[in-house]
């Protein structure tokens, strides 16, 4: 039995999450929205955001539950979720299911990327809008994608020393991509693109860390480039992150079809499964403006207003085109695949070196004698980069999704 | 609403901004390691958005609880295993 009940519940308030609610409620449903996190906003909204806070105001004034911190761990009934916050559980009741999970960075394992300070691009960028003071710090931005500018720029704005970006991709490929920006409404990629020059920090291409230094904490990463140059960078932070991967578990859980690494939707937003749709990062990688749209039409399909959901169509497709070329320019390079060395830590949950998850037939055989994957993260960090180093597929997906208390479960 | 929200991290106190993680926080404490690994290494955010439990820290007794996900309030007792 759920304890209360909604005619549509959105999972995730990020900006595919927040249009669906608001799209959904000015339908005239009663719309429940969750995120684990405190704030509404997402990823890319986190912190003071104008924008999170004009599509909260307006979820505010349709009468959008929110419900923050609140983290679905299962969904133990037909239309039903199971959801923990951080006093207690309850379960959620719904007509539709919206899912707007977003997505998490990928991460690469080299030599020396667990010590502490070695985190992700985003990961640093949340910390300065929490009130980390960075002013002075030295600062390495590597990996592949838009974000690593985003994080530069801002770290710039803030009086951090950023010492270099590496980005993977060569610099053909970001200057095609660049030039396609220059037709496209994505005003935000736009201005990071253009500014990419003007940051006033070496921004290197075709160039990647290969390992990190440091005693207890990181000291020092070491780059190489394409043409086989090595060097060393001193820094107190390393923010590295290999593009992005789309949070799946939910979906998968539920039965949605998934096929290449996205969840699989029709043109209203539904998945495979009735009654539920998906949008944003979760149905691929595709940026703010899609998500944006793709949330409004989920939005609509799930309040049941066709028309206004067609009429978002073309917009859609649009910033579609776009994220296929944002994928093709970021592509990551098969040299990354002799990143890690046979010591190098894979799973951090668990302490996993590569030989041994290597010396593994796939992912089932890694997980039974290794324990790589079988840790509190669930293999969500160490399954996107051993598909990229192995090649193998993520297992299938079983309550709970996310580690819950004994309290929670034994309902 | 007040500048600034005081806790401690292992004993020592700490001012953070108002509406800061305890990551933040802990950060700002000068602690490293905000937990240790299964083999004794040292560890301390890596994603910074609720995924990865690489931040975890005891929060007035409760363990485990991701520091990435939890907004410090006054007087909040914090514990690192680094």
């Amino acid at each position: 039995m759920a304890d209360r009940a909604f005619g549509v519940v959105v999972v995730g308030a990020g900006p595919a999450g927040l249009t669906a609610a608001c799209r959904a409620a000015e339908c005239g449903k009663r719309v429940a929205m969750l995120d684990d996190n405190p704030q509404a906003g997402g990823q890319i909204w986190r912190g003071a955001s104008p924008q999170a806070a004009a599509w909260m105001r307006r979820a505010e004034r349709l009468e959008v539950e929110w419900i923050s911190g609140a983290r679905v761990f299962d969904a133990p009934a037909p239309q039903t979720l199971a959801v923990e916050t951080f006093d207690g559980e309850f379960r959620v009741g719904y007509g539709s299911l919206i899912l707007a999970t977003g997505a998490r960075e990928r991460f690469l394992p080299f030599p020396g990327w667990t010590l502490p300070n070695a985190m992700g691009a985003g990961a640093l960028q949340a910390l300065a809008k929490s009130g980390l003071p960075l002013a002075g710090k030295r600062v390495v931005i590597a990996g592949s994608g838009p974000l690593l500018l985003a994080v530069a720029d801002y770290m710039k704005a803030h009086g951090v020393d950023v010492r270099a970006i590496a980005e993977q991709a060569p610099q053909a490929a970001i200057t095609r991509f660049a030039m396609r920006l220059a037709g496209h409404p994505g005003k935000l990629m736009q201005a990071i693109a253009l500014r990419a020059g003007l940051l006033g920090v070496p921004y290197r291409t075709s160039c990647w860390p290969v390992s990190a230094q440091g005693k207890d904490r990181i000291e020092s990463v070491t780059l190489r480039n394409a043409a086989g140059r090595t060097w060393t960078e001193a820094c107190d932070y390393l923010a590295c992150g290999f593009g992005l991967v789309p949070n799946l578990e939910l979906a998968a859980l539920l039965g949605c079809r998934i096929a290449s690494a996205r969840v699989e939707v029709d043109d209203q937003q539904q998945t495979a499964i009735a009654g539920v749709y998906a949008a944003g990062e979760a149905t691929g990688i595709g940026g703010l403006e899609l998500s944006l749209v793709e949330g409004e039409i989920a939005g609509y399909s799930a309040g049941g207003n066709v028309d206004r959901a067609q009429a978002l169509f073309a917009t859609r497709a649009s910033h579609r085109r776009f994220a296929q070329a944002l994928e093709a320019a970021f592509a990551l390079r098969p040299e990354l695949r002799s990143l890690p060395q046979p010591g190098t830590i894979v799973c951090r949950c668990e302490d996993v070196s590569f030989e041994r998850v290597r010396a593994c037939a796939n992912w089932r055989e890694a997980k039974l004698h290794t324990r790589c994957g079988m840790g509190p993260c669930q293999g969500r960090i160490c399954g996107p980069s051993v598909e990229f180093l192995l090649g193998w597929g993520a297992e299938s997906v079983r309550p709970p999704v996310f580690p819950a208390r004994i309290g929670s479960l034994s309902r | 609403m007040p500048d600034s929200v005081k806790l401690t991290v292992n004993g020592v106190a700490v001012a953070a901004p108002a509406g800061a993680m305890v990551s933040t926080a802990v950060a700002m404490a000068g602690a490293n390691a905000f937990r240790r690994s299964v083999s004794g290494e040292p560890r301390g955010p890596l994603c910074g958005m609720g995924i990865c439990f690489e931040c975890r820290v005891t929060i007035d007794g409760r363990a485990h609880c991701r520091s990435c996900q939890v907004v410090c309030r006054e007087g909040m007792e914090v514990r690192t295993d680094g």
